[in-house]
């Protein structure tokens, strides 16, 4: 992805020994893993591995208690010392997120949210960033219907398209095919690659394992806070799956 | 982004958001208007009000609505995760604070503008006698409750228990607001206007809410950020 401030390239996403705990609890621990521009990476593990956790550290939305992010030249976040590099801003400028709450407003009309979230981010022309977003989430008919009167696949889309709507190079979507039906899981697959195509880096947090398969081009299987596994192309998913976390129990 | 341009688009969402559903508004309304009827039954005695009851009844039903409003203002944006959504934006967190705080404060002056005529009415209290001094002290008082409230119910966003800790943690430390506008509203009532007096008051109030304001405004980012 280009970038017009000339502050760094977020190419890659390197995390090392990253750890994170809430008290006593070891929510992250001594995590490491690198993603390339250009792949689709998963992180899977039951629920309580640390997948949103982790997610949420690499949004910024937490800090880590130790170890490292890398965001290409960008940034780093070194826990307990802090960022270096670009500012606060001008990092989060350049992740996009899609949690599995969706960050929509209800109340609002597609359009409205949109424009909102467009506006935030620096939109020039705020209205017309958001009209370009329905176009591409196939929308444009119902743009200026409330949020709230949308099918839960609608809402997804219209969520995706606010987590890109200041076109970061770095996505992150935690559980995106939770509650879609096999059109919009279909529809949203295609999205994803499309998005890898484009030299994005995407990071998909899911245990929806049937799903997926074939999406990914690395796989970070979590366990309790720790990474247990780590594949390259990923193929039969479920079994690896499977196999990786009986392994990890014993 | 500039700093007022994020609190504007915060401000307006918050607006736009609350026309739609008319939910905080119609809830504190109704809140507010419970409360000064049930205390009119009670202090209204064969058509004479208790002396000196006004003020003190509409600080209480501003307290206690402000406490319904802010409560309700934060968990609309939990629902959804959007308070996160809000702080992933490469905007100022502080100013995120600030549109939060116009958005509570317009909704709270909405509410006293109906408490206002319904309180003079029933406590036969001449609260339009001096307009003017009544608006300056109620503005100073909102804002300062609503500083301390805003950040407190964002604190508290992620907390399971956060409907009984708000109004724990948010009556004690507004106290000096809540005492300074009854105090001040009384004097308005007198037959005599004390100038001195309510300047008094209102600087009181005045400095609790550039302390507690520039307090939220540095504190904000870190409590928001875990």
């Amino acid at each position: 992805m280009s970038d017009p401030s000339g502050a760094g390239e977020l190419d890659t996403l390197v995390v090392e020994g990253l750890a994170r705990h809430f008290g006593r609890r070891r929510a992250v621990s001594q995590v490491s893993f690198a993603c390339r521009r250009g792949s689709i990476v998963g992180l899977l593990g039951p629920n309580g591995a640390g997948k949103s956790t982790l997610l949420a550290m690499l949004a910024t939305l937490l800090r880590p208690t130790s170890g490292t992010i890398r965001y290409g030249s960008l940034a780093t976040i070194a826990g307990g010392a802090g960022r270096t590099g670009a500012t606060a801003a001008d990092l989060r400028r350049r992740i996009g997120m899609l949690g599995h709450d969706l960050f929509l407003y209800p109340d609002l009309t597609a359009r409205e949210n949109l424009a909102f979230f467009a506006a935030l981010y620096g939109a020039g022309d705020a209205r017309r960033a958001a009209h370009r977003a329905l176009e591409r989430a196939a929308l444009a008919d119902r743009g200026d219907d409330p949020v709230s009167s949308f099918s839960r696949g609608m809402r997804q889309r219209v969520a995706l398209e606010r987590a890109l709507i200041q076109d970061p190079p770095l996505l992150l979507l935690d559980e995106p095919f939770t509650g879609l039906d096999d059109r919009s899981v279909a529809a949203l697959m295609r999205r994803l690659s499309g998005l890898r195509e484009d030299g994005r880096i995407l990071l998909v947090a899911t245990h929806d394992l049937d799903l997926v398969e074939g999406l990914f081009d690395e796989a970070v299987f979590l366990r309790d806070g720790r990474v247990v596994e780590l594949a390259s192309q990923p193929r039969a998913l479920r079994a690896l799956y499977q196999g990786v976390m009986a392994r990890g129990r014993s | 982004m500039s700093f007022l341009r994020v609190s504007w688009l915060v401000f307006r969402k918050d607006l736009t958001v609350e026309v739609r559903s008319f939910e905080i508004l119609a809830t504190s309304i109704f809140f507010a208007v419970s409360a000064v009827l049930f205390f009119a039954v009670a202090f209204v005695q064969e058509g004479r009000a208790l002396d000196g009851a006004a003020p003190g009844i509409l600080w209480i039903a501003v307290a206690f609505a402000g406490t319904l409003a802010l409560g309700r203002t934060f968990e609309r944006e939990r629902q959804a995760e959007t308070l996160q959504a809000l702080l992933l934006a490469p905007a100022d967190r502080p100013a995120i604070y600030v549109g939060k705080l116009l958005g509570i404060v317009t909704l709270l002056v909405t509410t006293e503008v109906v408490l206002l005529p319904l309180i003079a009415y029933l406590f036969q209290a001449p609260l339009f006698a001096r307009a003017g001094w009544l608006a300056a002290v109620l503005l100073a008082g909102t804002v300062g409750y609503c500083a301390v409230g805003t950040l407190f119910a964002a604190m508290l966003v992620r907390v399971r228990s956060r409907d009984v800790l708000l109004p724990v943690l948010l009556y004690p430390i507004t106290i000096p607001v809540i005492i300074a506008g009854v105090r001040a509203t009384s004097v308005l009532l007198e037959p005599e206007l004390d100038v001195a007096m309510i300047r008094f008051w209102l600087s009181l109030m005045a400095a609790y809410d550039v302390v507690f304001i520039t307090l939220a405004l540095w504190s904000f980012e870190p409590l928001m950020t875990e």
